[in-house]
C-alpha cells in the first residue's frame, strides 16, 4: 500500500495565476521519487504544501492511510493538528535554515529535546531520554560523515557539510517521508558531490524520498521513479532510467534537451 | 564645597538612574508588544500602533512630558498624576516605540528560513521564537539598542521639565543659591562614567554573542 497519497492537489497564490493544477501523486514505501522541472513549474510549491508551509486549496494529503489534510475541511489544517502532522514529514532546504547559534549536534538535537518534554513519563525518565537523543544525534551526524565536525557551529562549516547537518537534522525526527527541494542548488559545484552521496546512501537503505534536484544524472542513477513537472501538472512520469533517457513526451524532451545544451 | 556639591550631584543622579532603570524594564518589554502590534496581519491594530508610533516619535519627548502631567488637570479637570509617575509613564511610551522599531527590525531581518525549519521539525510557534528566533534577534539589535540606551541615560534630564530633580536640576540650585557655574560643568562626569560603563557591558555583550553568524 502506498504510504504517501496526494490527490487533486491544487493552489493558487493569487487567482489568475494556478501553481499547482491538480496533482496526483503516489508513494510506496521505501521508494524514491525525484522531481525534475524548470523554475516555476510547481515543483517546490508541491514539496511545501506536503509539509504544511503553504495550504493548498483544494486536494487530499494521506500518509499510511491516514488523511492528514483535506482542503475542502478546515478542522484538518488547525495549527495545533498540523505540527504533529508535520512530523510524518523532513524537510531539507536549498538553503540549509541550519540554526546559527546552536553546534552541528545541537541544531540535530534541539527539536527533538523539545518534543521528548511533551512526553508523558518525561519527568521521571528525563535523563535516559535525553542521553538517547544526544546518542541518535551522534550517530546521524557518523553517518552523514560528520563525527567530528559535532561541536562546530554552522558558519564554520562548508556548504556541502551545513547541508548534511541539515539533513541528519530532519532524520533526527524519524520522518516517514524525508523531502529535499533543490539540495545541491546552494552549493558550490565542488561541494554537491558530498551530499549527493549521502541521499544516495540513503536511498539505499530504502528511505522514502522525494527530491526535487536539477541533477539529472543522480536522478537517473538513484531515484526509483522520476517526475516531470510543467506549468503545476505532472507531464510524465515512469521509471528514472526511462523518463530521462528515453521521454515519452514532447514537453519533457524539450525541457531535458534544453538541459543537456546548457 | 567639592564634596558637598559631589554629594547631592549623586544624589540627584540617583533620582536618574533610577527612571533610566525603570524605564528600560516597563520599555523593553512594552516595545516587543508594540513591535508585534505593528507587524500584525491584523490591518485596524496594525495601523492604530503605526499611527501611535509615529505620534510618539513625531513629537519632543519634552512636550509629551508636559502633556502628560498637565494634560489630564487640563482637559478633563482630573488630578494630576505625581510628578515622577508622570515622568515614567511619558519616558516608557516614547522608549517603548523606539525600542519597538529597533525590534521590528531585528525580527523582520531573520530570514524566513528560520522560522520555517523550526516548523518542519514540529517545534511550537512559541519554541520557535524563544529557541531558535530570540538570540539572533538580539545579537543584531544590541548596536543600536546601546544606542538607544546611551541616549536614554542624557534624555532622563527632561525630567526637570516638571520638577523632578536629577542631577541636573541639583546642579542649577548652585547657580541659584551659590552663583556657582561648575556644579552644572561637573554633572558631565557622572553621564560619562556612566555611559562609558555601559558601552563596557554592550561591548562585552557583543563579544558574548560573537561565537555565530546571523
Amino acid at each position: 500500500m502506498a504510504i504517501l497519497e496526494i490527490s487533486n492537489l491544487q493552489k493558487s497564490f493569487d487567482k489568475d495565476t494556478p501553481v499547482l493544477r491538480g496533482i496526483d501523486l503516489s508513494l510506496e514505501q521505501g521508494e524514491t521519487v525525484a522531481i525534475i522541472g524548470s523554475s516555476g513549474s510547481g515543483k517546490t510549491t508541491l514539496l511545501r504544501c506536503i509539509n504544511f508551509l503553504e495550504t493548498p486549496d483544494q486536494g487530499t494529503i494521506r500518509v499510511g492511510g491516514e488523511t492528514l489534510l483535506d482542503a475542502s475541511d478546515r478542522r484538518t489544517y488547525k495549527e495545533s493538528e498540523i505540527r504533529k502532522k508535520r512530523l510524518h514529514f523532513g524537510l531539507v532546504f536549498q538553503s540549509f535554515n541550519l540554526f546559527p547559534q546552536y553546534t552541528a549536534l545541537e541544531n540535530v538535537t534541539l527539536a527533538s529535546l523539545l518534543l521528548a518534554k511533551e512526553a508523558p513519563d518525561y519527568q521521571s525518565h528525563h535523563k535516559e531520554l535525553t542521553a538517547a537523543i544526544w546518542e541518535k544525534g551522534r550517530t546521524l551526524l557518523r553517518q552523514v560523515g560528520l563525527a567530528e565536525k559535532q561541536d562546530l557551529y554552522p558558519h564554520q562549516l562548508s556548504g556541502g557539510q551545513q547541508q548534511r547537518v541539515a539533513i541528519a537534522r530532519a532524520l533526527a525526527q524519524n520522518p516517514d517521508i524525508l523531502c529535499f527541494d533543490e539540495p545541491t542548488s546552494a552549493l558550490d559545484p565542488e561541494l554537491t558531490g558530498e551530499v549527493l552521496k549521502v541521499i544516495r546512501g540513503l536511498a539505499e537503505q530504502k528511505t522514502t524520498m522525494i527530491i526535487v534536484t536539477h541533477e539529472m544524472a543522480f536522478a537517473r542513477d538513484v531515484a526509483d521513479r522520476v517526475i516531470f513537472m510543467d506549468e503545476g501538472v505532472i507531464v510524465e512520469e515512469g521509471p528514472a532510467k526511462q523518463v530521462i533517457s528515453h521521454p515519452q513526451q514532447e514537453r519533457t524532451r524539450q525541457f531535458l534537451a534544453r538541459f543537456q545544451g546548457a | 564645597m567639592f564634596w558637598s556639591v559631589t554629594a547631592s550631584l549623586l544624589e540627584g543622579f540617583g533620582m536618574t538612574l533610577k527612571i533610566f532603570v525603570l524605564t528600560l524594564v516597563f520599555a523593553i518589554p512594552l516595545g516587543l508588544l508594540i513591535s508585534f502590534g505593528a507587524m500584525s496581519k491584523f490591518r485596524p491594530l496594525k495601523w492604530l500602533i503605526k499611527t501611535f508610533v509615529w505620534i510618539i516619535r513625531g513629537t519632543p519627548l519634552m512636550l509629551q512630558l508636559i502633556i502628560i502631567y498637565f494634560g489630564p488637570g487640563l482637559l478633563f479637570d482630573w488630578e494630576l498624576l505625581p510628578r515622577f509617575a508622570a515622568v515614567m509613564v511619558a519616558f516608557v511610551i516614547n522608549y517603548a516605540c523606539y525600542f519597538s522599531e529597533i525590534f521590528r527590525g531585528g525580527i523582520e531581518a531573520i530570514p524566513k528560513g528560520q522560522y520555517e525549519a523550526g516548523q518542519v521539525l514540529g517545534m511550537t510557534k512559541s519554541q520557535i521564537f524563544f529557541k531558535v528566533l530570540l538570540l539572533q534577534v538580539i545579537k543584531r539589535i544590541v548596536p543600536p539598542m546601546s544606542n538607544e540606551i546611551i541616549t536614554l541615560v542624557k534624555d532622563t534630564a527632561l525630567a526637570r521639565t516638571i520638577s523632578v530633580y536629577e542631577i541636573i536640576w541639583n546642579a542649577q540650585v548652585y547657580i541659584k543659591s551659590a552663583g556657582l557655574i561648575w556644579p552644572l560643568f561637573y554633572t558631565g562626569v557622572y553621564y560619562l562614567v556612566f555611559c562609558g560603563i555601559l558601552t563596557l557591558l554592550f561591548g562585552y555583550l557583543e563579544r558574548k554573542l560573537d561565537y555565530f553568524r546571523v
